[in-house]
């Protein structure tokens, strides 16, 4: 039998909430974090609203010194990790170095950095080029960073699967567990909330042209027209689920079941894969579909990717057959921080007995599905499926359970 | 699934110096080098103005016009090696059931070519700080996020298992081998299409290691720019380039009656947890990561034959890693040959350690361990057997192959003949 992994901690940085305290109360109570973009003026540009984290002081959370040397991302990220620890009742440094990794999603780097370096490279010359540059960017940045910062020598690793990655990094973390790394810092915390990051995700084509902060991004609605990009994400701590309760931690919840496919291209017409990751997550944790007590979606708010996924929870669940909910309609999909934010949410779920709302949703009575929207439900949550899928045909599927 | 062991059934290489398998041994077996003067722009601005390119023409490769426009060089690069290993290992994919069969493309820097270049285009220049959407090209969103890379590999074969891109800086290649032995060993697929690009030279690449002076200034003699171990050494130089392999799980290789290139027995990462880019001179964290790579293959380290080096050519890793060899091997550190491909075909940053592993392999396949190019003057206080300027024949039947990269990743890779006896 391999060893259970149990996350232990919680770091969340949100557009509607910085710190998982104030992030569980705006969620529960519907308060959005989806506004006009401050960060850039954004009216020359179709896509005008994001998910940005207001009141973000980096320099109240992490050393001035690495304050130059790294993108807003990984500023986030390490305050992330900093919560999550502290959450965990962790002390780094009183651990073994080599019993500590760190796996993080990625998904398109320290984007905002990058772009201040290009800039400097095409407008003034190479010379300008900052010496942060050959780091500050690139995508194992956020792993890099957090175990220099505390000390973490174990297996690390970083994974890039566009939004799916969230899923992808927690369950490498439980893969490093049952091979033996007592814990291992996880997550995803993304942010790439600046022109050319824009630009970049404006060529996607699934940005919401809506001005309206209420409606612009609306999954499994019949006026679903898009997304809203947000910012942030979540870091959270997994250790083995033996070596937590020797040292009597509190445990939100066990890494359950995970499984990943991958798209066949729509030319060959055969059937998205993401029922087939959801079958082989409940199998790989030993569920049935009746033991999920809520799914938390993708919801694309594209109206065949929501299409697609309400027919795979449909054919599993069946029709209306388990409550589903997309919190994310208050943060904006947050790229490779967004399904790690899911699961923290749905082992906040967990320990309290309710599921978060769907913000803003008139849910489209053809989709067949029990959307939570308006308030949220009470009812005792021990299992909760969480769902995510990247751009180009990524899948995955997450199973986290009360222990 | 523990007893699962994982085998190299396939490969293709894109290397500096000649597209394929074939050309990439050649180089290699006669020492020579592939580094030049930089044609891709003009490098005249910079420190560093040498380069490890390939002459690489996609049509050419068996790409459509379309595939070339949509995908990143990188990505051009892990698609023809793809398809390559593919035909290279005689698998039938479509006999398999597609969501047992994955992809992990590594890549330390993803679309960063086609990224600098449409930057220029979208900011006229650096001139626009509200960079002009109307100028993108349509697959800009590729470009953005590099697992992309892994997508187009996973259609080109058929591939709907689990499927990522391993993003680890400069042990990126061995990383994404490394997670996708894992996968067949845990019983999660039965075949995986594993390997990694990188297509890093451009100016912002350039730029940004001139800033930290980390790739070789030398430019009168650029094919003998590369000169890891050597006491004149003073950087890298870049490379580009792309290894994939086809892996499967030993048994049905064998029932199949498949080629078998070499087992991989061992594998393991771990981080120095002390710099971004600067490393500590005694290799601990290297050693480490070796140790458990040789406990995973249950091997002795005085059964490694050969180590194919990370030999980057900088002062601080040379050390760092002979310091790693001699704390993790003993005194069979100093029986060992030890060489750096490096010297040859340039640093890919995250292919390289994929292009690494092929390399292993083709040692273990041809009993010749490749040579270190360009070592004339040794260093003092690199005292192993860098097997300098000519390969040398050899039975070789366990490699270990080690990367060590920005963010403090080291990783270490055991290759091994399968019917070797197993402690």
């Amino acid at each position: 039998m391999s060893a259970s992994a149990v996350v232990t901690g919680l770091g969340v940085a949100a557009p509607n909430g910085l710190g998982t305290d104030e992030y569980w109360k705006a969620t529960l109570v519907g308060r959005s974090g989806i506004g006009p973009i401050t960060r850039f003026e954004p009216s020359s540009y179709p896509a005008r609203l994001a998910g940005e984290i207001p009141g973000f002081v980096a320099q109240e959370h992490i050393p001035g010194r690495l304050i130059p040397q790294t993108d807003r991302m990984t500023q986030l990220a390490l305050a992330a990790a900093d919560w999550a620890l502290r959450d965990a009742g962790v002390e780094p440094g009183e651990l073994p170095a080599f019993d500590m990794g760190v796996v993080t999603a990625s998904s398109s780097g320290g984007f905002e950095f990058g772009q201040g370096e290009l800039r400097k490279l095409w407008s003034q010359g190479s010379e300008y080029v900052s010496a942060y540059q050959s780091f500050a960017w690139f995508y194992a940045v956020n792993s890099g960073q957090i175990s220099i910062r505390n000390g973490m020598k174990g297996p690390s690793g970083v994974v890039v699967s566009d939004q799916a990655g969230g899923l992808d990094a927690l369950a490498q973390a439980r893969r490093q567990i049952r091979k033996g790394t007592p814990l291992v810092v996880s997550g995803g915390v993304d942010a790439s909330i600046c022109t050319w990051g824009w630009v970049a995700q404006l060529a996607g084509g699934r940005l919401s042209t809506s001005d309206d902060p209420a409606r612009a991004y609306v999954p499994f609605d019949a006026e679903a027209r898009g997304h809203v990009p947000g910012e942030g994400g979540a870091i959270l701590i997994v250790e083995d689920g033996a070596a937590a309760r020797r040292r009597g931690a509190r445990v939100y919840g066990e890494i359950a079941g995970y499984a990943a496919t991958f798209d066949a291209g729509p030319e060959t017409g055969r059937e998205p894969g993401l029922g087939k990751a959801i079958e082989l997550a409940l199998a790989d944790a030993g569920a049935r579909p009746s033991d999920i007590d809520v799914v938390f979606a993708d919801a694309a708010a594209v109206p065949e990717l929501d299409r697609a996924e309400a027919a795979a929870i449909n054919a599993v669940f069946g029709p209306r057959g388990v409550p589903v909910t997309a919190p994310k309609t208050m943060t904006g999909r947050l790229y490779s921080g967004a399904a790690a934010l899911d699961v923290a949410t749905a082992l906040l779920a967990v320990q309290d007995g309710v599921i978060p709302p769907t913000s803003n949703v008139e849910p489209a009575a053809d989709h067949d599905l029990d959307l939570v929207t308006g308030e949220p439900r009470r009812l005792p949550v021990r299992s909760a499926l969480v769902l995510a899928r990247g751009h180009g045909g990524f899948n995955s599927a997450l199973v986290v359970r009360a222990v | 699934m523990s007893g699962r062991r994982v085998v190299i059934t396939g490969m293709e290489v894109l290397a500096p110096g000649g597209v394929g398998v074939k050309n990439f041994w050649e180089l290699l077996s006669e020492g020579r080098t592939a580094t030049r003067r930089i044609t891709f722009f003009d490098p005249s601005p910079f420190r560093s103005r040498v380069a490890a390119e390939i002459d690489f023409d996609p049509e050419m490769h068996g790409l459509r016009p379309q595939e070339v426009r949509r995908m990143d060089r990188a990505a051009q690069f892990a698609v023809v090696a793809a398809r390559g290993a593919v035909a290279d290992s005689g698998i039938e994919l479509d006999s398999y059931d597609p969501f047992r069969v994955g992809v992990t493309i590594g890549s330390a820097v993803g679309a960063t070519t086609g990224l600098d270049q449409e930057y220029r285009i979208v900011s006229d220049g650096g001139r626009l700080e509200l960079v002009d959407h109307e100028y993108a090209v349509p697959h800009l969103y590729e470009y953005l996020v590099p697992s992309s890379f892994t997508a187009e590999v996973a259609r080109t074969v058929g591939a709907r298992g689990p499927s990522t891109v391993v993003s680890t800086g400069c042990t990126s290649g061995l990383d994404s081998v490394g997670h996708a032995v894992e996968l067949i060993r845990e019983g999660s697929v039965d075949v995986m299409i594993a390997g990694a690009t990188d297509a890093p030279i451009s100016p912002i690449t350039m730029a940004c290691f001139d800033a930290i002076k980390a790739t070789t200034p030398r430019h009168d003699e650029p094919e003998r720019a590369s000169r890891p171990f050597d006491g004149t050494r003073n950087g890298f130089v870049l490379g580009e380039g792309a290894a994939v392999f086809v892996l499967e799980e030993l048994e049905s290789a064998a029932a199949r009656g498949a080629h078998v290139y070499a087992e991989i027995a061992g594998y393991a990462t771990r981080s120095n947890a002390y710099h971004m880019t600067g490393l500590r001179p005694d290799g601990a964290e290297m050693a480490e990561a070796i140790r458990v790579a040789l406990d995973e293959a249950r091997m002795p380290g005085d059964q490694i034959d050969y180590i194919n080096a990370h030999g980057s050519g900088t002062k601080q890793n040379d050390r760092h890693e002979t310091a790693a060899f001699k704390r993790s091997l003993g005194d069979h550190a100093y029986r060992t040959p030890v060489s750096s491909i490096k010297s040859m075909v340039g640093h890919s940053l995250g292919a390289i350690g994929a292009i690494e592993i092929a390399a292993s392999a083709l040692a273990m396949e041809n009993n010749t361990v490749p040579p270190t190019a360009n070592l004339h003057t040794p260093d003092p206080e690199c005292d192993l057997d860098y097997v300098p300027l000519e390969a040398r024949d050899q039975l070789t039947d366990a490699v270990l192959t080690v990367g060590s990269g920005f963010g403090g990743f080291q990783s270490a890779m055991v290759l091994a003949r399968p019917d070797r006896r197993v402690a």
